[in-house]
């Protein structure tokens, strides 16, 4: 009997194994590479920044997690209702890499992560400043599981705990119907401004122990004519 | 006769232990796709994240919307103050950017409270004046279970030292939403040592838009 016992648990801890593998190799839960606004005719703010926390003006969590908030000193987010979230302030360069504003994000573990889908979902928001040039605010879900598959867990897996290679994905799900973030514009030039966004990652290498290490994000701001605006409806 | 019965004997044990060996497969089988099912029902039914969350105290106005106050403890909630003129940097060792464009911007990064004095999410604050956006003044309040809103204020404080602005966006329970902020610095008068020096209070006052009927 108790051999029947074993077997089935061995069967059940095998199956759970096998789904989580199923789950981790399933090639339907692709990420998608091309942004839906490299079409537009619009002009695109291209915003860059790096995703290395010792690049960052600041980067604070709960102080348990294995990046390390920087600099050391920080306050972290360890009260129970804000531990699910990071917060960084880091400057935003052009496409020339000159510096171009300071950006400060926010992005907290979201209730809808299912992983069944491929979704590790995650709600962030972006505030801008463009010295004169004006203010955004950037709202998005982004989907991380692409990101966490091909380059987090392969460094997780790695015997020297770091992944080396090269990534580049849109981390953008949403709420946009093309998966794009909503973009709302508050001063200057961008005041009353409703457009589009993605943001995109491009991964190079990451380290366990120090998180993403030659990682750089951009954020594509769709920003309409006014020719456009202008035109009659047909 | 005693040699065919020790072959039959032993036939008969090799069947058993084959009937054994392939139910105990059998078992194992079953055992697999009890996993697969136990892993997919787990990761349905059980929540990968969930949010921790405070009371969200809310007065209801007749036909004038709600509102809901939000406090920023001062210093001690302060996460950033990122500013060129800064001279004790906040947190210690931030090095903020000398390039001449932003000397006219002044970051700010706080922890806030409900009303009951418990931390419900965390805040920015922008401060500007650019020839070509002017004054700027802006906040982004992020609640990690509720939705995140962003307002910009009016540069000018109103009568009574305290500055309204206006939503501009707002996501999940706030994207349906519009409405007003008010900003006010209460000082700390009660003289203790353990005080903040003051608070930041925010005073949000937001309906739903109205729906064409």
């Amino acid at each position: 009997m108790i051999k029947y016992l074993i077997a089935l648990l061995f069967g059940m801890a095998v199956g759970a194994v096998v789904f989580l593998g199923l789950l981790y190799f399933n090639p339907l839960t692709t990420q998608q590479r091309l942004s839906p606004i490299t079409v537009t005719d619009n002009e695109v703010v291209k915003l860059g920044y790096s995703a290395a926390v010792q690049d960052m003006l600041i980067y604070t969590n709960d102080g348990e997690s294995r990046v390390d908030p920087h600099p050391a000193k920080v306050l972290q987010l360890w009260e129970a209702p804000i531990r699910k979230t990071r917060a960084m302030a880091t400057v935003l360069t052009d496409s020339r890499g000159q510096a171009a504003g300071i950006g400060i994000k926010f992005w907290s573990d979201s209730e809808s992560t299912n992983i069944l889908n491929g979704q590790a979902i995650v709600d962030s928001v972006w505030h801008i400043y463009m010295p004169e040039r004006g203010s955004l605010f950037v709202a998005q879900s982004e989907n991380l599981w692409s990101y966490l598959r091909e380059v987090v867990i392969p460094a997780y897996w790695s015997s020297a705990d770091n992944w080396r290679g090269i990534w580049r994905g849109n981390i953008t799900a949403g709420p946009g119907a093309l998966g794009t973030a909503s973009v709302a514009g508050g001063s200057g030039e961008f005041a009353g401004l409703r457009s589009e966004g993605v943001e995109a990652l491009s991964a190079k290498a990451y380290s366990v122990e120090l998180g993403p290490v030659a990682v750089e994000g951009e954020l594509s701001i769709e920003i309409p004519s006014e020719e456009l605006e202008a035109s009659p409806d047909p | 006769m005693c040699g065919l019965s020790q072959i039959g004997a032993e036939e008969y044990d090799r069947n058993a232990n084959l009937t054994k060996l392939s139910d105990m497969f059998k078992t194992f089988v079953a055992g697999i796709l009890l996993g697969i099912a136990g892993a997919a029902a787990g990761l349905y039914y059980l929540p990968v994240v969930d949010q921790s969350r405070e009371q969200s105290l809310i007065i209801v106005h007749p036909n004038l919307g709600n509102t809901e106050t939000f406090y920023a403890n001062v210093p001690t909630d302060r996460i950033l103050i990122g500013a060129k003129s800064q001279q004790n940097p906040l947190p210690p060792g931030l090095q903020w950017p000398d390039d001449a464009e932003f000397a006219n911007l002044r970051v700010e990064l706080f922890k806030i409270r409900n009303a009951k004095d418990a931390v419900v999410g965390v805040a920015s604050r922008m401060a500007a004046n650019d020839e070509v956006p002017g004054d700027v003044v802006e906040w982004v309040l992020h609640l990690p279970a509720r939705g995140s809103i962003y307002f910009s204020m009016q540069p000018e404080p109103e009568e009574g030292g305290h500055r309204v602005g206006q939503l501009q966006a707002g996501t999940r329970e706030f994207g349906s939403l519009h409405g007003e902020i008010s900003e006010r610095w209460i000082a700390d008068t009660t003289e203790s040592d353990d005080a903040p020096a003051g608070r930041i209070e925010l005073i949000t006052a937001l309906a739903a838009l109205q729906a064409d009927l």
